[in-house]
């Protein structure tokens, strides 16, 4: 339950006087608060800066340190004060955490410090509130890295871990060339064949002198031989390379999938698949179209060069800029050239011989290149010529510094978070404070199953559990549930979990099908509602009389499960907000002990509007006084 | 015709002007005083001593509960969202929306969609520490809807829908779509004695004295502050 609203919990508990008159049954005892203090001003002494704030407000959030009563262990007799030896900086904001309900995290501060912070008092940093919080993780990712960098130091001056297999060790020489010599050499051996595959590739067309029919015969044509072995060579070389990838990637499917390989399969398919064909007429045109690909050798350069990628990554990250940019320039190119080819239409031997001829014009002018083939000669054209270059570059400069500006930051920013990395993030934070919200919820049923199960306990007379079960909860927790617990009397309903309901959506389609007790009513209406397809699993079932003990007896025990080996659980004071994300989801989804406590209602029967409920099994128990509850637990 | 002179007049007015501000490039200002709203409304209580006569607290008391108000609600005033948001944390298993609407008509005494602390404080003051005769009249207040006098069924159902619905879905035993009109049957069985189909306050507050049940529970919530 949020705290901030603890205050109001009287109110709502006032306000429960409205369920009376409608409720049939007696309501449950209000938990007695025996140790009312009236509210007081204590005094939080944080190395020597006092902080005084009421007892209330502290007690907001039970699940933390000043929340709970582990700030008796720092209580001083003497001057009558809590003393902690911590920062007060931080303090400050932890204490603000308590009176306005948000945790706010302060830019100056250490992140590590803060953490500690926090981790002392209590407080999971996942409330930390949605202004603050972008900020505290982009730190705490830095600072993560940075620790993660200096791990990889250290592991990379130690000699290499002795129980990598041969593939790691591959892979790993390929991924940081400068773990071994053999990676070095081999880095700086690829590095050199692409350059010499690039610079052979832009030679091979440079006219070398020799006239023939006057022409120059390009260098590619003239030593066709010593370039098809040079290509040959490049070639091997780069499908010897990809092939070893291949082999050493630890996940091959993810590898095929990634840039790179796309990449190297790119540069070196043109020359297989000119192997392949043959000197047909009709296909020497696609073969030739195809060497064009064969420029892409030069985007191997990436693995080589940081810098590529990171242009590459801003490119990509900035889409939606360039999205925006490549749009608007659309839309003015189109507006533009319309209206130049009406104004230019009129003059003689006008080059704008169509709205399409007048695009070029357009981009021409408006990227400020003005080739001059194209130029207009009515006043009107000029006129619309020179509004044309004046919105060109209004309208190429504003997406420009949106990614310059992204380039530097992420340049900056060592960009080895992902964008995809902080979504993971996000999702895991959503969660948790999803998995402590519905912790609120599930401490009602919880502490119901505590409050019975020590009833119980008391009932059947062994007093060995600890009896300081019941006193876990704080009170206003107490309170808060004694108001679902009212809740629950008037309606003459319980609350349950998500399992239990659909598990007794499965018992009552069984009821419906095979009893035909007469205390079981109205449960026609049942499965049509809720389980109708669960009711089919109950088709083989036979259909004999089965006795109604029986039957009831099943109910019972599958309503009714208690957790008897989760005494830690139980016992830990603070729940809710604070418990651990694995513990929280150990205690939702819990399947293991069962045991029976059977408890019914003795309700008078023309009172309850619901006439399901089960008669009392056993006829030995106490009546009258005890104040018993049917348990559907988790 | 002159309508549709002045019109284009006031139209050539609109256009000259908006190129004059375009030419000499100076911002438009009436845009920010246009959208300053004026939603800061602050709303401060009567003095203590004044409170603390009309209703039933002690002044610690009052400080207590206006803490708590002015911490959640520093404007001093609540509207129907706030309350709602506050009153559904309390029942994070269902849907307490109807409910809290109906309780906030009955806390809005002067019915201007707001409610402030002194209204907040005299319905506490009657719950929690007022007679047993004024209790029943603020419930009856609650239920009745339309502030009519009268509680008639079907005021009745939809306050014990409101009711159930706060319950969510998870339940046991199953919540029907019957129960709340058969709880509603049994409880205008109790109530109504001439059986004219509607509860009068007397009726009501004749029926409940007259239930234990009701008189014990009405005790419970005495010591809440």
């Amino acid at each position: 339950m949020a705290a901030g609203v603890a205050a109001w919990l009287p109110f709502a508990r006032a306000a429960a006087i409205g369920w009376m008159p409608v409720a049939n049954c007696p309501m449950p005892i209000a938990p007695s608060d025996k140790s009312r203090r009236q509210d007081e001003l204590i005094v939080l002494n944080v190395s020597g800066r006092r902080f005084q704030t009421w007892r209330t407000t502290l007690d907001r959030y039970p699940d933390t340190l000043l929340g709970s009563s582990e700030k008796e262990f720092f209580y001083n007799e003497e001057t009558k004060e809590y003393f902690f030896d911590r920062d007060p900086d931080v303090f400050r904001s932890i204490l603000n955490f308590y009176r306005t309900g948000k945790l706010h995290y302060p830019r100056y501060e250490c992140i590590s410090a803060y953490d500690e912070e926090l981790a002392f008092f209590g407080i999971i940093p996942e409330i930390i509130g949605d202004c603050c919080y972008e900020e505290y993780k982009d730190r705490k990712r830095e600072n993560a890295e940075r620790l993660m960098d200096d791990n990889d130091q250290e592991n990379g001056k130690e000699g290499n871990l002795p129980n990598l297999n041969f593939r790691e060790t591959m892979w790993r020489a390929f991924e940081n060339p400068h773990t071994s010599t053999m990676a070095l050499v081999f880095y700086y051996v690829t590095g050199f064949f692409i350059a010499i595959s690039v610079i052979t590739n832009v030679v091979e067309t440079v006219p070398c002198g020799i006239h023939l029919n006057q022409k120059d015969l390009p260098c590619g044509e003239r030593y066709s031989v010593a370039f098809f072995c040079l290509d040959t060579a490049c070639v091997m070389i780069f499908t010897v390379e990809y092939l070893l990838r291949l082999f050493a990637a630890p996940s091959r499917y993810r590898f095929i999938r990634s840039v790179m390989s796309i990449i190297d399969v790119v540069a070196i398919m043109p020359y297989y698949i000119g192997l392949v064909m043959t000197n047909n007429e009709d296909v020497s045109g696609a073969f030739v179209t195809l060497r064009v690909f064969r420029v892409f050798r030069i985007f191997k350069f990436s693995r080589h060069s940081q810098g590529l990628r990171i242009l590459g990554y801003t490119l990509k990250s900035c889409a939606s800029e360039l999205g925006f940019l490549l749009f608007s320039l659309t839309m003015a190119i189109i507006i533009f050239a319309t209206v130049m080819y009406y104004a230019e239409k009129g003059s003689s031997a006008s080059k704008f011989t169509s709205i399409p001829a007048s695009f070029w014009y357009t981009i021409v002018t408006m990227t400020t290149l003005g080739y001059g083939d194209m130029v207009p000669k009515t006043i009107a054209g000029k006129i619309f010529g020179s509004i044309c270059s004046l919105s060109g570059v209004l309208v190429i400069a504003l997406p420009v510094p949106v990614i310059v500006s992204n380039f530097s930051r992420i340049y900056h920013q060592n960009q080895r978070a992902d964008k995809r990395r902080a979504q993971k993030v996000q999702k895991a934070r959503l969660a948790r404070i999803r998995v402590a919200k519905a912790g609120s919820s599930n401490a009602f049923l919880r502490s119901k199953r505590n409050g019975l199960l020590n009833e119980a306990l008391e009932l059947t007379g062994s007093g060995e559990e600890d009896q300081h079960l019941s006193k876990s909860t704080s009170v206003i927790e107490s309170q808060h549930h004694h108001l679902l617990h009212c809740l629950e009397k008037t309606t003459n309903h319980e609350f349950v979990d998500e399992q239990v309901f659909e598990h007794n959506c499965l018992e009552s389609g069984m009821k419906n099908y095979t009893s035909r007790s007469p205390s079981l009513d109205s449960s026609h209406g049942l499965t049509g509602t809720c389980c109708s397809r669960r009711s089919k699993k109950t088709t083989h079932l036979p259909n004999s009389s089965v006795p109604a003990t029986r039957l009831r007896s099943m109910q019972e025990l599958s309503a009714i499960h208690i957790q008897c080996g989760e005494q830690q659980a139980l016992s830990t004071s603070r729940s809710s907000l604070n418990v651990q994300s694995d513990e929280a989801l150990r205690l939702n989804c819990q399947s293991s002990q069962i045991t029976t406590a059977i408890i019914s209602i003795p309700t008078p029967p023309t009172a309850s509007p619901e006439g399901s409920l089960p008669q009392p099994s056993s006829p030995s128990q106490p009546s009258a006084g005890v104040n018993i509850v049917k348990v559907s637990a988790l | 015709m002159s309508g549709c002179t002045r019109r284009c007049k006031m139209g050539i007015v609109k256009f000259a002007r908006s190129i004059h501000r375009l030419v000499t490039g100076t911002l438009n200002k009436d845009k920010p005083e246009d959208e300053l709203e004026m939603t800061v409304v602050c709303h401060r209580p009567e003095g203590l001593e004044q409170l603390e006569a009309q209703t039933n607290f002690t002044k610690r008391e009052l400080q207590i509960l206006y803490r708590g108000f002015k911490n959640e609600c520093p404007s001093g005033l609540v509207n129907e969202e706030t309350f709602k948001q506050i009153y559904a944390q309390f029942f994070p298993h269902g849907d307490a929306s109807t409910y809290a609407h109906y309780l906030f008509n009955a806390f809005d005494s002067g019915q201007n969609g707001s409610v402030k602390f002194e209204d907040f404080v005299m319905a506490l003051s009657i719950l929690l520490r007022g007679s047993i005769r004024e209790k029943l009249r603020w419930t009856f207040n609650l239920y009745d809807l339309n502030k009519d006098g009268y509680i008639n069924k079907e005021e009745m159902t939809d306050i014990v829908r409101a009711i159930y619905d706060m319950m969510g879905k998870y339940t046991y035993p199953v919540l029907k779509d019957e129960a709340p009109r058969q709880h509603v049957d049994a409880f205008f069985q109790k109530m109504d004695k001439n059986k004219d189909g509607v509860v009068t306050l007397d009726e009501f507050i004749v029926s409940c004295q007259e239930d234990d049940n009701i008189m014990q529970s009405l005790q419970l919530f005495e010591n809440v502050i």
